[in-house]
């Protein structure tokens, strides 16, 4: 991009008058702090339900086992704000892990070299869909992910055929279990992470590119936005998470399958959702996707306590997803959709 | 949209040559059965036992599920919806048909489809008020209801399988019986494919789906009930789907928790294939046919190549993939050779 100096030594300095006041009311009439309320109410309910819930120690380890795949929800983020959805992230944790496992234990490469090709590979499928949808602009995402999800699974079925890959180094197994001063560390992660994202999204130029595509691409491509590049870079970085979470889900469970992390796609959408990012773009936060990772985490947690087969939580995923999609499209929703507008 | 005419006019001024691509939108149809035609000579000079009627009954038998439901998709598509939820609704009307079945022994056949169409009705018309009223995307409508739905058939049939000695004869008989003298399957697939050909071209209602596929806007000016269309597409899907659960347990003769998990992707796969544009409003019936067969031969000719089935699902993707690329780079051939052809 070449720089264009157009009246910049006579600047003006002007004063914008339509910024509002701050607003108590409106600060705290907001979708983020609703989610607070319900994060509290989960937290209640699941206190009475079984008295081993509320215990710091439960409640530490617990994000061991549910924090693997809110990585992905840094990047989907960006891409729901971008009126997109990949629903191929899935498959690529399978597919990464996958190859991260076959190169260890066939081939003989040492660990460090296997996570990062592993990092690479995720980086590669998130790559291929953002080139596909960029260079056929006449499909959607929702088309060329389903694709890419069908294939990058069926790659890695093709390499480990319905066998299990394991046998990982004594070291590997931090990732999953470790703790760094005596917090989880793949809490550490998730937070140090979500800081940077946050930063990402709403404090650098990139992110007010990805929120402008959002509201109006074409008006974006004639402001100068490099629409393209930012949506391949949004897509690429979904691919990353995605192979985050294959070595961390790996790390976890101690080896790995071809059909690991089937439906992730779901939660992770589920918990976007719930978030408050809108599926018609353009509009919503960090923070609240990361309060609700950690609602439907806990969620699980406490219902997973009270011996609730997994398969009701299908039902409760799929539930959360379905409401919080329909709040912002009925009345009931219309006084944070209003609030947040001006 | 805008975006990509802008692209399109600076393509033609720098390269004003016609696109060949765009011949092949004419013959679609012709294509696709040539390609089957050849696929079908390759398999059989690789194994002989391809070509012969058993296998070939064997396998129109398969693909009428898959048909029917395929005709189902392209309605929805044609909306420019998608629908994830169909291999779910499949299972929990199978299981629940199964269980019926099973306790009373007694029950005839067609009670049986009728209460499995009725559950998938009951189905499609929960996604198509999501969709339609409310106006929730249709991809997360039914990804959502895709999990509700196979959570539902877990918790309804307690994680246990309902196997072939629990269903009376008469049920199992569905898949083997015959009208006459075609499979009851195929002869099913066969009067919904007549019913839905005449209900797509030839009604009011049939078209109006096409008007609101390719453009709501006007669809909406020229008083076409838009709600009232994409409630009633995905209410004849999730029909469609209570039919196939239950003839695909009959066939089967088991229904399982974890029936059909992902048979949604095939189905999807039979529809690009078959030239239906998932961007909305452009679809044939004979093209979802040879889809459909063209996936059923795939399908069935892998084993007998000695293929892995373990490349069956990365082929599928690649096919998907290649198919809806070729789809759009036709498209635009034949806009541009609109374009080059409009004076200005």
């Amino acid at each position: 991009m070449e720089q264009r100096a157009v009246n910049q030594n006579n600047y003006v300095p002007r004063v914008l008058e339509n910024k509002q006041a701050f607003s108590l009311k409106r600060f705290f009439f907001q979708w983020e702090w609703m989610l607070v309320l319900v994060f509290l109410l989960v937290m209640i309910i699941n206190t009475n339900l079984s008295p081993y819930f509320l215990n710091a120690a439960g409640l530490r380890d617990a994000t061991m086992v549910f924090l693997d795949k809110a990585f992905i929800v840094f990047p989907m983020v960006m891409i729901m704000i971008l009126r997109d959805i990949d629903i191929s992230v899935g498959s690529t944790v399978a597919l990464s892990s996958v190859i991260m496992a076959t190169l260890y234990n066939s081939l003989g490469i040492p660990m460090e070299a296997a996570i990062v090709i592993c990092l690479l590979v995720g980086a590669l499928c998130g790559f291929v869909n953002g080139i596909l949808i960029v260079k056929f602009k006449e499909l959607s995402a929702v088309i060329v992910t389903l694709g890419t999800m069908i294939l990058y699974r069926g790659i890695a079925y093709v390499i480990l055929e319905n066998q299990a890959s394991g046998n990982f180094p004594d070291w590997f197994s931090f990732f999953g279990w470790g703790k760094v001063a005596g917090v989880p560390f793949i809490l550490v992660a998730f937070l140090v992470l979500a800081l940077v994202f946050t930063l990402l999204l709403h404090k650098t130029t990139f992110g007010r590119q990805v929120y402008a595509m959002g509201n109006n691409t074409t008006a974006s491509r004639f402001s100068g936005v490099q629409v393209n590049k930012i949506k391949v870079l949004v897509f690429t970085l979904a691919g990353l998470m995605a192979a985050v979470t294959a070595i961390f889900l790996a790390s976890r469970m101690g080896s790995t399958r071809p059909n690991v992390a089937t439906m992730y796609e779901l939660d992770v959408i589920a918990m976007v959702a719930l978030g408050g990012i809108s599926t018609a773009g353009g509009k919503g936060k960090m923070i609240g996707a990361i309060i609700a990772v950690f609602i439907i985490g806990y969620l699980q947690y406490g219902l997973g306590l009270i011996n609730i087969p997994s398969q009701m939580m299908l039902v409760i995923v799929g539930l959360l997803l379905l409401i919080s999609v329909s709040i912002p499209k009925v009345n009931l929703g219309n006084k944070f959709a209003s609030s947040k507008k001006k | 949209m805008a975006e990509s005419a802008l692209d399109n006019v600076a393509t033609v001024h720098v390269e004003k040559k016609a696109s060949k691509l765009a011949a092949f939108a004419k013959f679609r149809e012709l294509g696709l059965l040539i390609f089957i035609i050849l696929l079908c000579i390759f398999v059989q000079t690789r194994n002989s036992s391809f070509l012969t009627i058993g296998n070939l009954t064997d396998m129109i038998t398969n693909t009428a599920i898959l048909s029917i439901l395929a005709l189902g998709m392209m309605l929805v598509i044609i909306t420019r919806g998608i629908d994830l939820s169909i291999g779910s609704t499949l299972a929990l009307s199978g299981m629940i048909v199964a269980q019926t079945v099973s306790v009373y022994q007694g029950l005839h056949p067609i009670v049986a489809i009728l209460i499995g169409i009725g559950i998938g009705l009951v189905c499609g018309v929960t996604i198509g008020f999501f969709v339609s009223k409310i106006g929730v995307l249709p991809i997360i409508a039914t990804l959502a209801m895709m999990n509700i739905f196979r959570g539902l058939t877990f918790t309804v049939s307690n994680g246990q399988w309902v196997s072939s000695y629990q269903m009376p004869d008469s049920f199992v008989s569905i898949a083997t019986s015959k009208i006459l003298g075609i499979n009851t399957l195929v002869f099913i697939a066969i009067v919904i494919y007549i019913i839905g050909f005449y209900f797509v071209n030839h009604t009011r209602t049939g078209r109006q789906i096409y008007a609101v596929g390719s453009n709501p806007e006007s669809a909406k000016v020229s008083g076409i009930n838009q709600t009232k269309i994409l409630l009633m597409v995905y209410s004849i899907m999730g029909g469609l789907a209570g039919l196939s659960g239950v003839l695909w347990v009959a066939k089967f003769a088991s229904a399982q928790g974890d029936t059909a998990a992902g048979y949604e992707l095939t189905v999807i796969a039979a529809c690009i294939l078959g030239g239906v544009s998932i961007a909305g409003g452009s679809g044939k019936i004979s093209g979802v046919i040879l889809g459909a067969i063209l996936l059923g031969i795939l399908n069935n000719s892998l084993p007998l190549m000695n293929v892995s089935p373990f490349w069956q699902m990365a082929i599928q993707g690649s096919i998907i993939l290649f198919a809806v690329i070729l789809n759009a780079l036709v498209k635009r051939g034949v806009e541009r050779n609109n374009l080059l052809r409009r004076k200005i």
